[in-house]
C-alpha cells in the first residue's frame, strides 16, 4: 500500500481537488454497492487504492496496448482495432450456474450501474500505467446468474473472428485468447469489468466492449473484447500460461520477489514519465495487497505465481 | 576515407551510406530533445538502437556476397563504415540499456548478465565487437597482417549471438528474430567454400555486366 509521510509527498503530486472530490463520491459509492462499509480494512484498502497517483495521459493508455489479437507491436491495436465492430455484442454466461444467459453489451450498460475506479495497472513487462476506468464489479454479473458451489473457477474468452483481428491469422498465441480466476478473486470487490475509461465509451484498443480489470495481477489477466464467461469446476487454461507456464502463471499476483524469467519483477516504469525517471518499486499485489492478500492465506507464492 | 586510385562511384556510395547511417541517430536525437518519444521513451530507445545495430551488423555482412553477386568490389569497401556504425548503435543500446532502463543500478545489471541468457550473449556480442572496431584502421590492419583477417572473422560470431539475444527477449511474436535469423543463415551460407567461384549465378552476372547498358 502507498502509505507515504507527507515529507515525502512532491507538491506536484497532489492531487486537486476536483479529483479528490471525484474519488471521495467514488469511495462511498463503492462502498455502498459493495457492502463494504462494514468490512474491517476494506475502506482503507479501497480509499488507498490509487495511492494518490495521477493519472496516465489518454494518448498513452490509448496508444499504448498490448492486445496481439491487432498485433503485437505496442501501436498495433490502436491502428487495427478500429475496425472492430463492438455493437452489437453479446456475452454467453454459462457452465455451474443456475441461470445462464446470453446478455447484450447494452442491457449491460443498462442494467449495472457504472462506478469510476483510479487504478494502477502493472504490466508483466515491468511497465505500468494509473487508468480511470468505468465499469462495474464483475461479482454483480456473476451472483445475477447464481453460480452452483460446483463453479469454483471463471473463465473468460476474448471474441474469436480472424477477419475482425488480424493476429489472430498467426498462431502467436493459441486463439481465441483466455483467461481465469478462482471464484472468490472474481467475486472481490475490485474486479471489474470495465466498459470506459476517462470517462468515454471504452476504445476499442483497450478492450471494448467489456474488458476485465483485476488490478493486482499482471495485465495479462485483465482479459479484452470478452464474448463468453463460463462458471466451471476445474482451474481453466489460460493463454500466456498455456504459451509459456514458467513464465506466466495462473495467478500472476504482481510479485516483486518472484521474477519473469527474463527480467526483473522489483521495479517498473512508469508510463509517461520522462527518460530520466527513476524506475518505481513494485509493491506486492500491486499495492493492493491489504484488500486482497487475505485470499492467498497458507498459498507458496513463489509455487503459485 | 579517400586516397589515391579510390574511383568516385565508392566515395559516393560511402558519402551516402554515412549520411544514411546518421539518420535514425538524428532521429532519435530529435525524439530526446523534444520530449516526443512516445509512451515508454527508454524503451523506444533501447529497441531502436538495437534494431539498427542489428541490421548494420547484417548490412556489413552483406557486402562480401553482394560482390560476388555483382562482380563490384566496391561493395566490400563499405564493410568499415558499415560496422563501425553497427559498433555505434550496439555502443548506443547498452548505454540506453545501463544508464536509463536500468538507471545504473549495478546489483540488478549483474543479476541480468548472471540470470538472464539473452543479456549474457547481448553483452557478449558487444565485447566481441570492441576489438574489431579498435582495429579497423588501416594502421591496425597492417600492424596485424594476416591476424586482422583471423580476427575480424568474430564478426560471424557476433552476428549469431546479436540475432540470439534478439530471439531469446522476445515474448511469444517471433517473427522479426525470425526474419533476421534467415537473412543471416542466408548471409553464412553465401560464404560457403562451394559457392564461392564459378556458380553459375556468378558467371552469369560477370557476362550480364559485360554486356552494354544504360542507366
Amino acid at each position: 500500500m502507498l502509505i507515504r509521510k507527507p515529507a515525502d509527498i512532491a507538491p506536484s503530486e497532489i492531487t486537486p481537488p476536483e479529483v479528490w472530490r471525484r474519488r471521495r463520491d467514488l469511495l462511498k459509492g463503492t462502498l455502498a454497492l459493495a457492502g463494504l462499509a462494514a468490512l474491517p480494512g476494506a475502506g482503507a484498502a479501497l480509499s488507498a487504492d490509487d495511492g494518490g497517483e495521477t493519472p496516465t495521459a489518454i494518448e498513452h493508455i490509448t496508444q499504448y496496448n498490448n492486445f496481439y489479437e491487432f498485433g503485437a507491436g505496442k501501436r498495433d491495436p490502436s491502428i487495427h482495432a478500429q475496425a472492430l465492430v463492438t455493437r452489437p455484442w453479446s456475452i454467453r454466461i454459462d457452465g455451474e450456474c443456475e441461470a445462464p444467459r446470453e446478455i447484450g453489451i447494452e442491457d449491460i450498460l443498462a442494467r449495472y450501474p457504472q462506478e469510476e475506479r483510479l487504478y494502477r495497472l502493472r504490466c508483466v513487462e515491468a511497465w505500468a500505467m494509473v487508468i480511470p476506468w468505468q465499469g462495474f464489479p464483475l461479482a454483480s454479473l456473476l451472483k445475477d446468474v447464481r453460480p452452483t458451489s460446483r463453479a469454483r473457477y471463471v473463465a473468460f474468452e476474448t471474441l474469436h473472428d480472424p477477419e475482425q483481428m488480424p493476429g489472430q491469422r498467426r498462431g502467436v498465441l493459441d486463439w481465441p485468447y483466455r483467461e481465469g480466476l478462482r471464484i472468490d478473486e472474481a467475486m472481490h470487490p475490485l474486479t471489474l469489468l470495465a466498459t470506459g475509461l476517462y470517462g468515454e465509451t471504452l476504445p476499442n484498443q483497450n478492450g471494448a466492449p467489456l474488458r476485465l480489470v483485476v488490478p493486482w495481477k499482471y495485465g495479462f489477466k485483465s482479459i479484452k473484447s470478452i464474448v463468453r464467461i463460463s462458471l466451471v469446476e476445474n482451474q481453466p487454461v489460460t493463454a500466456w500460461n498455456a504459451r509459456q507456464p514458467g513464465e506466466y502463471g495462473f495467478y500472476a499476483n504482481v510479485n516483486p520477489a518472484v521474477d519473469h524469467p527474463r527480467w526483473s519483477q522489483k521495479t517498473h516504469r512508469m508510463i509517461g514519465e520522462g527518460l530520466l525517471a527513476k524506475p518505481r518499486e513494485t509493491l506486492p499485489f500491486n499495492g493492493y495487497g491489504e484488500a486482497v492478500a487475505p485470499l492467498y492465506a497458507g498459498m507458496d507464492l513463489r509455487r503459485f505465481f | 576515407m579517400s586516397r589515391p586510385g579510390d574511383d568516385w562511384p565508392i566515395r559516393v556510395l560511402q558519402v551516402t551510406l554515412f549520411g544514411l547511417c546518421l539518420l535514425p541517430a538524428l532521429d532519435l536525437l530529435r525524439g530526446v530533445l523534444s520530449a516526443n518519444l512516445g509512451a515508454n521513451p527508454v524503451e523506444h530507445l533501447l529497441h531502436a538502437t538495437g534494431d539498427w545495430a542489428l541490421w548494420l551488423l547484417l548490412a556489413t555482412l552483406a557486402m562480401t556476397p553482394a560482390r560476388r553477386l555483382t562482380g563490384w568490389g566496391g561493395w566490400v569497401r563499405q564493410r568499415r563504415l558499415l560496422g563501425l556504425f553497427a559498433f555505434f548503435y550496439a555502443s548506443l543500446h547498452l548505454m540506453v540499456y545501463l544508464g536509463l532502463d536500468r538507471a545504473l543500478v549495478w546489483s540488478t545489471i549483474l543479476a541480468d548478465v548472471w540470470r538472464r541468457p539473452y543479456i549474457t550473449v547481448g553483452l557478449a556480442a558487444f565485447v566481441l565487437l570492441v576489438p574489431l572496431a579498435l582495429t579497423s584502421s588501416r594502421g591496425w590492419m597492417r600492424r596485424l597482417g594476416r591476424h586482422w583477417k583471423r580476427l575480424h572473422r568474430v564478426i560471424y560470431l557476433v552476428a549469431i549471438l546479436a540475432v540470439l539475444h534478439y530471439l531469446w527477449l522476445v515474448k511469444a511474436d517471433r517473427l522479426v528474430p525470425l526474419i533476421h535469423a534467415g537473412i543471416l543463415a542466408l548471409l553464412l551460407f553465401a560464404r560457403l567454400p562451394g559457392l564461392q567461384r564459378g556458380s553459375p549465378l556468378r558467371r552469369k552476372r560477370t557476362q550480364a555486366r559485360s554486356c552494354p547498358q544504360k542507366l
